[in-house]
This record gives structure tokens, C-alpha cells and sequence, in this order.
């Protein structure tokens, strides 16, 4: 069988490649490019590069505030960048999708604004904010610093041996006096996919809030944040093949209304008086300042190509090619994988350990090779203690990796092997 | 990155230093004890200082983490343990200069001996810090051991 035939590979894989014109240049001295590092962050279409180009050739200014034709047409596609993300995630309304820097501006928001909070949503002594052991640094360290200021106590679900969140002990951790409950929806590093609206209906049944973190979710998933449960859902533009620096906040209307502001600032105001200020309504009380303008209207054309290929099938080539990668991954002697090997339960970033071999050697080996992945702890340092590890080699696939690519990982892998001279 | 160039980097005084680890292990007495980490990767050594006197009696470690600074480590104890205060100074002037010369810098083997195998990690930005780890360790232990023998 010729690798390329896979059931489930997206159709006119080389129409989509063409699209990426980064794809197409050439590293380590002439050798194509095997870009295997899209959990980090994506590579962008073209069209996403020609809308931002576009914007700030021809409509460039800054938004509802400029009283002129420019101001309007950039007030216009920087909201429609707002429509665009609100469609892509089945947002009930448009005013709750809130532009951040990105997925970690996103959960400062949501751990510092209820740390301030005053009445229901007040956090206090006694209270319990519960996170997972999976989870990227950005949804751990926000949440110890709103329990070290508020008093309040950090709990978290374990990880169980085969890479799942370990639900054993969810009547200790959920109780009465839990107020939050955060988790990643996908890891970033075991690449599982959790249980969210089960979690997310324990969480309910005791008036805690879910906020759930859909970084490597939302690239790959078809989101839908009103049946995920989650009452706050963020993830960020750059890997949904978007521009850097623009993050989203989706929230329900009840709780960002209760929620106080974040950054004080232009734009999230009503009224300013020397006094005492009153503030806008949301989307824009969460806004203060000039927000990212050309990478909210970037953002829109992103999600709005992902859409035209479809999340259904984006999401089944992720499957085909995770399900070859693990397959390939296990003919290379010492190789371990860290997670669920089930490629229909998980996403498509693989974390692994070669004995022998420190993951950075890996990488320094592969990048010789024009193979780019990630070595080290992928800001997941409490996921990587849990297994044992310091660190590990990642290849994270996306709608433009081949079965020819992962062929290429694996003979880099025996080659890495050779070289370190383990047989 | 040519096959070449990885060749210039995992020369085979590191692979062999990586794989040997002269040195290793934490051992007493020592007067200060450090630990180091690369927040980047994550590599981490802890690392303790026996001066006696001006000299340098003994550095041991223990470490996790690449070939380069794993070799590095290996390479460092050879080169400082035995040697007094004044006689490092030079050497670690001369590696740190290599480091940070982005492999512009020519080293001076009499001074650096197999240390200057690392010359081909200094052209990679990313490789920098493998190898700075144990140094940076050292130089902090050092400092450490002094102020308390002056305290």
C-alpha cells in the first residue's frame, strides 16, 4: 500500500500543502521542510497572509475611535474578525467572544478578575480551585496565584498510567466548597482528549465554574463551547493556523457581566470621571487599550479557512496521521511513547522518550535532516514529573502533514539512533 | 544544519565526555552546593565545591540533561579540580568567550585543551546554554564558597 492512499487523509492533501507557501521551502542545506511542530504553533495560509497584508496596505487605522473611511473599514473587519471566531466556536452571541494577547492573557483574565470579584463569585478561605496535573504551565500558575492571594486551596486531578486524567478520587475534589474547575480539553503534551462535559457536569452539580482551556483543542476539534459545558472557553489564534499575538475568550453573557474589569484602560470604559469611572459592556470591558487589530481580522480569515475545508475532516486526518505516526513510532527500537496509544481517544501532538538519547540530541539530529520538532518539557514540567521524565521529544502533525512526513520522522529517529551509535 | 556541521557539534571528545561523565556523582566535603536549571528545556545540575585553602579540591554533580551538557560538566571538573582560584579564572574567561563569540572566536587550545570541542555548540544559539549550565554553576559555587569563608 502506497502511504499516500490512508482512509481519512483530507482529500487534495497537496492542493492544502500549496496553500502554506512556507511548506515549500527547503532547510538544513537543500532538504524539504517536515514541519512536525504544530502544536507550538501553525503555519499560516496564504490567504491568512494576504488578509493581513490587505488590511494594513489599505485599511489600516485605529478602531471605534477614527472618524474617517479608514477608521470605519478597520472598525468593521476587526469586528468581523469577532464574527468570524464567534461562528467558528458556535458562540450564542458575539459579544462573548473577548480579543486577549492569547490563551495565557485569556486565563489571567479569568483567575485574576475572580480574584478580585466581590459577592456569588468571590473566592475566599476554605474555597477550592481544582486544576489538573495535564495541564500547560498557563493554566497552573494563574490559579496558584489567585489561591496564594485569596487563601483559597489548589487541588488537582491526577494522571493515571496510560495518560488519562484520573477521576477516582472526583467527590474529594469537587465538593460544596469548589469554585473553579479548569482543564485543558486536549493535552499538550500526552496528546489525551479528556471527558470534559462529564467533569464539567460534576463541577455544575456544586455551583463551581468550568473554564476550559482549548488551545490544542480548537485546532484540531470541531468546538461548539455551549455543548463542551464549559462555562469559559479560551484557545489561541497562532495555532489555529492564525498570527501571534491574538488570543480568544469565549465566556458565558451572566458570567463576564459579574466578572469585574481586567485592564483598565481606552475602550473598556463608558464614562470616565476623575472620581470614578463606569465601563462598557462586554466584548469591551474586557478590552482596554488599542486591541490587535490586523491579527483579529488574520484570526477571522484563519478560522474562516479551516470552516471551508471543514473541523470534521480536518479532525479525521489529524486521526489518520496520529493513528500512522503511533503505528511508525513503535518499529523504532527503544522508542516509548508517553500517553494513550489509541489514536481515536487522543490528539495529534506525541510526546516520546528514545533510550539513550536526551531529547534535545533528537531534535539537533532530526533538524539536520530538515525535520522540525520539540524537545524538551513543553511548559507541562508537573505532566512530564508524573511519568518520570525531565523532558521529551514531541511531533505534533496538522492538516497539511503526509504519511510521507512521519515516514520521514521514523527513518530520522533510526538515523538519530546510528549516530549515537545505539545499534 | 549539514550533516557536517552535526558532525562539528557532536564531536567525539563530547560524545565520549557525555558518555564517561568524569566526575560524577555528589560527594563530601564541599562548601557550597548549587542548583542550576535551563528554563527553556528544563536541564538542571546541582552542583558542589570543595576549596581547600585557594584550591580547587574537588567539584562533584549531578545532572540531567544533553550530551552537550552533560560533556560539558565532564569536561569542566577535568579541567578546574586541582587547579587553584586564580589558575580557573583564565579558563573560565576563555570558555565563556568561546560561548558567546557566535563561533567567531578561535580558542585557544593550551588554555581550553578538549574544551574547545564546544566551539561547534557556540554557532548554535539554541546549544549555548547546554553547555554554559555547569559553568554558570561552577562560578556561582564559587562566589558562594568564598563569601563563606570570609563570613
Amino acid at each position: 500500500m502506497t502511504t499516500t492512499q490512508l482512509a481519512g487523509l483530507l482529500p487534495e492533501l497537496e492542493v492544502i500543502r500549496a496553500d502554506f507557501p512556507i511548506l515549500g521551502r527547503s532547510v538544513a542545506g537543500g532538504l524539504p521542510l517536515v514541519y512536525l511542530d504544530s502544536a507550538n504553533t501553525s503555519q499560516k495560509p496564504q490567504v491568512v497572509i494576504d488578509t493581513m497584508v490587505d488590511h494594513l496596505e489599505r485599511h489600516n487605522a485605529n478602531v471605534a475611535r477614527a472618524m474617517h473611511t479608514l477608521g470605519a473599514e478597520a472598525t468593521e473587519a476587526f469586528e468581523e474578525g469577532r464574527d468570524r471566531v464567534a461562528a467558528f466556536i458556535n458562540a450564542p452571541s458575539r459579544d462573548e467572544v473577548i480579543f486577549t494577547k492569547n490563551a495565557s492573557e485569556a486565563l489571567n483574565l479569568v483567575a485574576n478578575t475572580l480574584a478580585w470579584a466581590r459577592g456569588t463569585l468571590a473566592i475566599s478561605e476554605g474555597d477550592v480551585v481544582v486544576t489538573t496535573e495535564m495541564e500547560h504551565h498557563s493554566n497552573i500558575v494563574p490559579w496558584q496565584l489567585l489561591t496564594e492571594r485569596t487563601g483559597a486551596t489548589l487541588k488537582w486531578f491526577g494522571i493515571t498510567d496510560d495518560g488519562r486524567l484520573d477521576l477516582s478520587n472526583i467527590d474529594e475534589l469537587i465538593t460544596e466548597r469548589t469554585k473553579v474547575v479548569t482543564l485543558t480539553w486536549v493535552s499538550n503534551m500526552l496528546g489525551t482528549i479528556n471527558p470534559v462535559a462529564e467533569i464539567a457536569r460534576r463541577a455544575h452539580e456544586v455551583g463551581a465554574i468550568v473554564v476550559l482551556d482549548a488551545s490544542q483543542a480548537a485546532p484540531q476539534l470541531p468546538v461548539d463551547v455551549v455543548a463542551s459545558g464549559a462555562d469559559v472557553v479560551v484557545f489561541t489564534g497562532h495555532k489555529v493556523v492564525g498570527p501571534t499575538g491574538i488570543g480568544v475568550l469565549w465566556g458565558k453573557r451572566e458570567l463576564l457581566e459579574q466578572l469585574p474589569p481586567f485592564l483598565g484602560g481606552g475602550e473598556m470604559i463608558e464614562t470616565v470621571r476623575m472620581e470614578r469611572s463606569t465601563y462598557a459592556g462586554i466584548p469591551h470591558k474586557f478590552e482596554a487599550g488599542t486591541p490587535p487589530i490586523v491579527e483579529a481580522v488574520g484570526l477571522g480569515a484563519a478560522v474562516e479557512y479551516l470552516s471551508h475545508i471543514g473541523m470534521d475532516a480536518i479532525h479525521r486526518h489529524e486521526q489518520t496521521i496520529t493513528a500512522y505516526a503511533l503505528e511508525g513510532l513503535a518499529t523504532v527500537p527503544g522508542l516509548k511513547v508517553l500517553g494513550p496509544l489509541d489514536a481515536a481517544e487522543r490528539g495529534g501532538a506525541i510526546s516520546f522518550e528514545l533510550d539513550g538519547v536526551h531529547p534535545h540530541d533528537i531534535a539537533q539530529v532530526l533538524d539536520s535532516r530538515g525535520i522540525a520538532v520539540r524537545a524538551g518539557h513543553h511548559c507541562a514540567k508537573p505532566a512530564h514529573a508524573r511519568f518520570g521524565v525531565q523532558s521529551s521529544t514531541r511531533m505534533s502533525s496538522y492538516l497539511y502533514t503526509t504519511p510521507a512526513e512521519i515516514d520521514a520522522l521514523v527513518e530520522g529517529l533510526e538515523y538519530t539512533r546510528s549516530y549515537f551509535k545505539l545499534g | 544544519m549539514m550533516s557536517t556541521e552535526l558532525d562539528s557539534l557532536y564531536q567525539d571528545i563530547i560524545l565520549d565526555h557525555a558518555k564517561r561523565r568524569l566526575n560524577a556523582g555528589l560527594r563530601e566535603p564541599f562548601e557550597a552546593e548549587v542548583h542550576h536549571v535551563n528554563p527553556t528545556c528544563g536541564d538542571e545540575v546541582t552542583l558542589r565545591l570543595h576549596l581547600d585553602g585557594n584550591v580547587v579540591r574537588d567539584i562533584s554533580y549531578d545532572n540531567q540533561g544533553c550530551s552537550i551538557s552533560s560533556a560539558s560538566a565532564s569536561v569542566m571538573t577535568e579541567l578546574l579540580i586541582g587547579k587553584t582560584v586564580a589558575e580557573t579564572q583564565p579558563i573560565q574567561d576563555a570558555f565563556l568567550e568561546m560561548m558567546r563569540g557566535k563561533g567567531q572566536v578561535e580558542p585557544d587550545e593550551d588554555v581550553l585543551e578538549d574544551a574547545i570541542a564546544f566551539a561547534g555548540a557556540a554557532k548554535l544559539t539554541a546549544r549555548i546554554k547546554c553547555a554554559l549550565l555547569s559553568w554558570m554553576a561552577f562560578q556561582d559555587a564559587l562566589v558562594r564558597a568564598q563569601e563563606d569563608s570570609h563570613a
